[in-house]
């Protein structure tokens, strides 16, 4: 009797093991993509397919996408896929998480890499070129790369002379958000050199404002908007050569140059006379959070704050961002005519993890100007430029976009990227931020830097 | 994947899992020899151990290895890791912070628990009371960091506040305080967090445990005239013991691992860091594998007297 | 909180059968007692409380001026929970829906495990069981950050990972969730379990009872309040877990849960974090029901009246 019903226990369970089985293999799957096109496109013939058609019919075929971009602005980004989704065949999946740096590292190390990644610092593509799991960029993407970006782009996207990763997004840090109405109600004008900006800010200091409010607190990240306006000074003092040694570790992290630059940014920063506008006082700088560092200039408290041209998101919805609106941005001014207009500013780029041919179209695709016009109708609430030459600014939604823009395409203009994101993660993502947060509350010029310094591998 | 899907997936998954276990009870259950007794046991406790072979005890020793390589793992590099760990000059202040956490946290959450799940057990409001100590563990943590963040909030005193613990502080006309800045009572002011998620789970377990407490030994106790706090202090809280240190060592090693508060409120700086931080930090930011397996070998083994405490306790449990 | 009313009026019932287990309460209850109650009450629903407010509140008001005023200043607003709700592609339900899927088998499957190792580990004799049981509760202590990678790897290899996975990714998270709930589940019900007094499974064994019965027709039942408690907290857990679900599903958004959802509220750059304070309580309403209705199973005397008879 009892053996009877085991064995009918067993059958039951034998029999839900294998529905189970049954089940889970419905997945779906479709793997080991080859590098040569075959079949006929299905965008033969289309004039918007023509740099796609060469990938022959991709129809089944899946391209993972992972980023660090969550909703809603992943929209944009999907919307613009359609052109070659619908001229390939392709279908591009798409993955964003704000834990993506510790993910994409956790995945790639665990044999689990997604097709494409949109990684935000070259510092990174450095670290996960050095895996040896990044596929080298196709010729055709090389070739978009040459004809649509800037040397010094194709640069970022490189390690050790070979291009891993195209371009693709691009942001302006050099910014000063302000209120054109507060401006124009007061009579104060955009300050045009440094000097200017310095005797604006003691104008509005008079009045009894404080003048500037900043925040750089961002949880693991504390610290990084300090960075920013140290490197945007260094550019501006010393020049775009030296600060490219500076990056490189060529020169000290603690060079004269560099202290000098930073006792610069805390003639601001670190005046009690000037901060921390409708905050605290100066150490209330580094427990603001950064995305609420600009909020005072709407209810008048605080005139001017330096933050890259991505910050229009973070005004409240309603808030008029224009030239004439309630909040506006200014270039950040140049310390003198020697090294024309020095522009800071950061961007994204396209890693391959796999050389299939669909991940080399869609990598093509994306190093195209045909898809920066594309993500640029797709973004119709402004928040995304690019460095691309192909763009046309029209295109761009916002004031501030298209104001980036142009800086972007400015031939005068002498572009740098965020060094915090190319030197070494121990620093650029480690001592750099820590420090310069000590360095708000009280530390003193020389140490911050000797510490960052003595950090460096 | 429908969710119809999903669902059916997942019954079969568990129900699978039952009738796995089922046939294990029923094939092991008629065994009284003393090789039966032998099966039946590893029948019993096999499945955990696979399970956390594979999961944590192989992780872990792979972990305590790479603490003796460099920071990809391709050289040995001796005990180097373990002396940068003791001979940074912020370490010091992160193993004070440490501490700090580990014998604050477990030991105020706990009391806070115990005393609440007493003085509400069986009141009218119980069910309410309970829930509300409770919310804090349910609320996940991008939440609970808004939350604190608000309270925490710093404005000058000229300032609106909009944190209402500076609020509370203007109200009564004292400057305002920058609860997150200012060493070494940030540290205090982070702790406090933890212990507002914690107390609901010593509250829960304890809550349990004294419901637990025989009838007639209160009863007992009662007639011999025991009342009031002596009540609570010789008859429930010996009867609840065991639980007690349960409770004590579950939030300690929950506490040594815990970074999420620091990592939210502060990332770190104002000298607020603790171990599980920097291992964090190491391991995710700086990529630097070695020095941060050799912090993790540091947590488990200041977790040692944890784990040797409650062997003393156990055999003494036995020994009675 | 309808259905909690009869239940109200069960607990009443049973106060009201045993009086004499009131002494207890009775014992602190002295005005300070009760004052103590609610202040601590209060000192925790507070930050709670202002959360809720904030919930309802239009961003550029929580900003700039206190929860507390909000009475009468800045005004209220569905938006926060409109955006939660409908802000995204793929509908809300179904990360509800994926988060219940993930959970009960996550809660179930390791609790289940972890109750027949306890007995084991209290009652049953082996060679080596006492080492056993001091390693498994050592191995609490293993950050789930060290285990991803090798873990990972594992399933990569056997082929339970990435997008083609079996179950959509299911799989890999029941199971990496029951790993790293066993420790502290053996644990805490092992102690719960050696509470029991020994006469009781001696007698059940004298009269002829083999592991197997005593462990499922006298133990499981005098556990219920132990597995209960637990169970509450590993559906927190699980229900409020966002590694094990990036780390192990598979990078598929059909299966994630609803803290994937969560996380990504606050938008790319943090700006929109306001929203998480509506999120935060739309996440908290389902394990709120999970706990009240797991209170029933906190009654008293159960143990008391099985050592009577």
């Amino acid at each position: 009797m009892r053996s009877r019903k085991t064995r009918r226990g067993m059958a039951v369970a034998a029999a839900l093991v294998s529905a189970g089985l049954v089940l889970a293999g419905c997945g779906g799957s479709d793997d080991g993509g080859s590098g040569e096109a075959s079949g006929k496109s299905p965008g033969e013939g289309k004039a918007e397919c023509e740099q796609l058609t060469q990938f022959g019919d991709l129809t089944g075929k899946d391209v993972t996408v992972y980023t660090s971009i969550v909703a809603p602005e992943d929209k944009p980004h999907i919307d613009s896929w359609k052109v070659f989704e619908d001229c390939t065949g392709a279908d591009v999946k798409y993955e964003g998480s704000k834990e993506f740096e510790t993910q994409l590292q956790v995945r790639v190390q665990s044999g689990n890499p997604p097709d494409i990644a949109y990684v935000p610092q070259p510092g990174l593509l450095q670290t996960l070129v050095g895996t040896g799991k990044v596929v080298e960029a196709p010729d055709t993407v090389s070739a978009n790369v040459d004809k649509w970006f800037g040397e010094d782009w194709r640069s970022y996207g490189s390690v050790d002379g070979k291009l891993y990763a195209a371009p693709l997004g691009a942001n302006v840090k050099s910014f000063v958000w302000y209120s054109p109405k507060m401006f124009s109600e007061n009579g104060w004008e955009i300050p045009t050199t440094w000097d200017d900006m310095l005797a604006l800010s003691d104008t509005i200091a008079a009045t009894g404002i404080k003048p500037w409010c900043a925040g750089i607190e961002s949880g693991e990240a504390t610290g990084w908007p300090a960075t920013d306006w140290l490197e945007d000074v260094l550019l501006r003092s010393v020049g775009p050569d030296v600060y490219d040694q500076w990056v490189a570790h060529e020169i000290p992290f603690n060079d004269p140059a560099v202290v000098e630059s930073l006792d610069n940014v805390g003639a601001i920063l670190k005046n009690d006379k000037y901060v921390n506008g409708g905050i605290g006082d100066v150490s209330s700088i580094a427990t603001t959070a950064f995305q609420d560092g600009g909020l005072p200039i709407l209810d008048g408290k605080c005139a001017l704050h330096r933050q890259a041209s991505f910050y229009a998101a973070n005004w409240p919805e309603g808030t008029d961002v224009s030239e004439n609106g309630d909040v506006f941005a200014f270039y950040l001014p140049a310390m003198g005519d020697e090294f024309g207009n020095p522009v800071l500013g950061g961007g994204e780029f396209v890693a391959a993890f796999s050389d299939a041919i669909e991940v080399q179209a869609f990598q093509t695709y994306l190093s195209s100007d045909q898809w920066a016009n594309e993500k640029a109708k797709a973004t119709p609430n402004g928040g995304w430029v690019s460095a691309n030459k192909g763009l046309d600014i029209a295109n761009l939604a916002s004031p501030v976009d298209k104001l980036s823009g142009e800086i972007l395409q400015d031939p005068d203009a002498v572009f740098r990227f965020d060094g915090s994101d190319m030197m070494p993660g121990e620093v650029g993502a480690g001592s750099f931020w820590k420090e310069m947060t000590n360095w708000i509350t009280g530390e003193s010029t020389q140490d911050a830097l000797d510490k960052i310094e003595s950090s460096w591998p | 994947m429908s969710t119809g899907e999903k669902f059916i997936q997942m019954v079969i998954a568990i129900a699978v899992f039952f009738a796995v276990v089922a046939v294990i009870l029923l094939l092991t259950q008629r065994l009284r020899s003393r090789r039966g007794e032998l099966v039946q046991s590893a029948a019993f406790v096999l499945p955990a151990l696979a399970l956390i072979g594979v999961g944590l005890l192989y992780p872990a020793v792979t972990t305590i290895y790479q603490s003796f390589l460099d920071r990809s793992g391709d050289a040995a590099v001796g005990f180097d890791n373990y002396k940068t760990i003791f001979t940074d000059s912020d370490q010091l202040i992160v193993l004070r912070n440490t501490a700090a956490w580990v014998i604050l946290v477990p030991i105020l959450s706990t009391v806070i628990g115990l005393v609440y799940a007493v003085l509400v057990d069986r009141s009218r409001f119980e069910k309410v009371a309970k829930a509300l100590i409770f919310l804090p563990m349910a609320i996940s943590l991008v939440g609970a960091s808004i939350i604190w963040r608000f309270v925490y909030d710093y404005h000058d005193k000229s300032q609106t506040q909009i944190g209402i613990a500076n609020a509370v502080i203007k109200g009564l006309g004292f400057d305002t305080y920058k609860f997150i800045l200012n060493d070494p009572w940030n540290t205090i002011f982070l702790i406090i967090v933890m212990i507002w998620v914690q107390a609901g789970f010593a509250m829960v377990i304890l809550s349990a445990s004294i419901k637990a407490i025989p009838d007639d030994i209160v009863e007992a106790a009662r007639l011999d005239g025991v009342g009031g706090f002596r009540m609570f202090r010789y008859i429930t809280v010996p009867s609840i013991r065991p639980s007690l240190i349960v409770v004590l060592t579950t939030i300690s090693i929950t506490t040594l691992k815990a970074f999420d508060i620091v990592r939210t409120m502060t990332g770190g700086n104002f000298d607020t860091s603790v171990l599980a931080y920097q291992f964090y930090r190491e391991y995710f930011v700086s990529a630097n594998q070695g020095l941060a397996t050799a912090i993790a070998t540091l947590i488990f083994v200041l977790v040692m007297p944890i784990v040797i405490y409650n062997v003393r306790q156990m055999r003494k449990l036995e020994a009675r | 909180m309808s259905t909690a009313i009869p239940e109200q009026k069960g607990v009443e019932a049973v106060v009201a059968q045993e009086p004499v287990t009131a002494t207890a309460k009775r014992a602190l209850s002295s005005p300070w007692a009760s004052l103590a109650a609610i202040i601590i009450a209060v000192l925790w629903t507070i930050p709670t409380f202002g959360l809720l407010v904030t919930s309802f509140r239009p961003e550029s008001a929580i900003t700039t001026s206190g929860w507390w005023t909000a009475l009468w200043n800045g005004g209220w607003t569905l938006d926060n929970y409109d955006q939660v709700l409908n802000g995204s592609d793929t509908n809300l339900g179904t990360y509800f829906v994926n988060s219940m899927v993930i959970t009960i088998p996550s809660v179930l499957i390791p609790i289940s495990i972890a109750v027949m190792a306890a007995y084991a580990f209290a009652w049953m004799k082996f060679p080596g069981r006492d080492f056993l049981f001091v390693a498994i509760f050592a191995l609490q202590i293993v950050p789930i950050q060290v285990t991803m990678i090798p873990l990972l790897k594992l399933y990569v290899n056997q082929g339970f990972a990435g997008s083609d996975a079996p179950g959509g990714g299911f799989y890999t998270i029941w199971l990496s969730h029951s790993i790293f709930a066993l420790p502290l589940a053996i644990y805490l019900l092992h102690n719960f379990m050696s509470q029991i007094p020994g006469e009781l499974i001696e007698s059940a064994r004298v009269d002829g009872a083999a592991h197997v019965q005593i462990f499922t027709r006298i133990m499981l039942p005098l556990m219920a309040p132990a597995i209960a408690a637990f169970g509450i907290f590993q559906f927190l857990w699980v229900w409020n877990d966002l590694l094990v679900a990036l780390v192990f599903g598979g990078g598929s958004l059909e299966i994630s849960p609803l803290t994937v959802r969560l996380a990504e509220l606050s938008g790319t750059r943090g700006n929109d974090w306001f929203l998480l304070s509506a999120g935060a309580f739309v996440s908290l309403v389902i394990p709120l029901i999970v706990f009240l209705s797991l209170q029933r199973y906190f009654v008293r005397g159960l143990l008391a009246g099985s050592v009577k008879g």
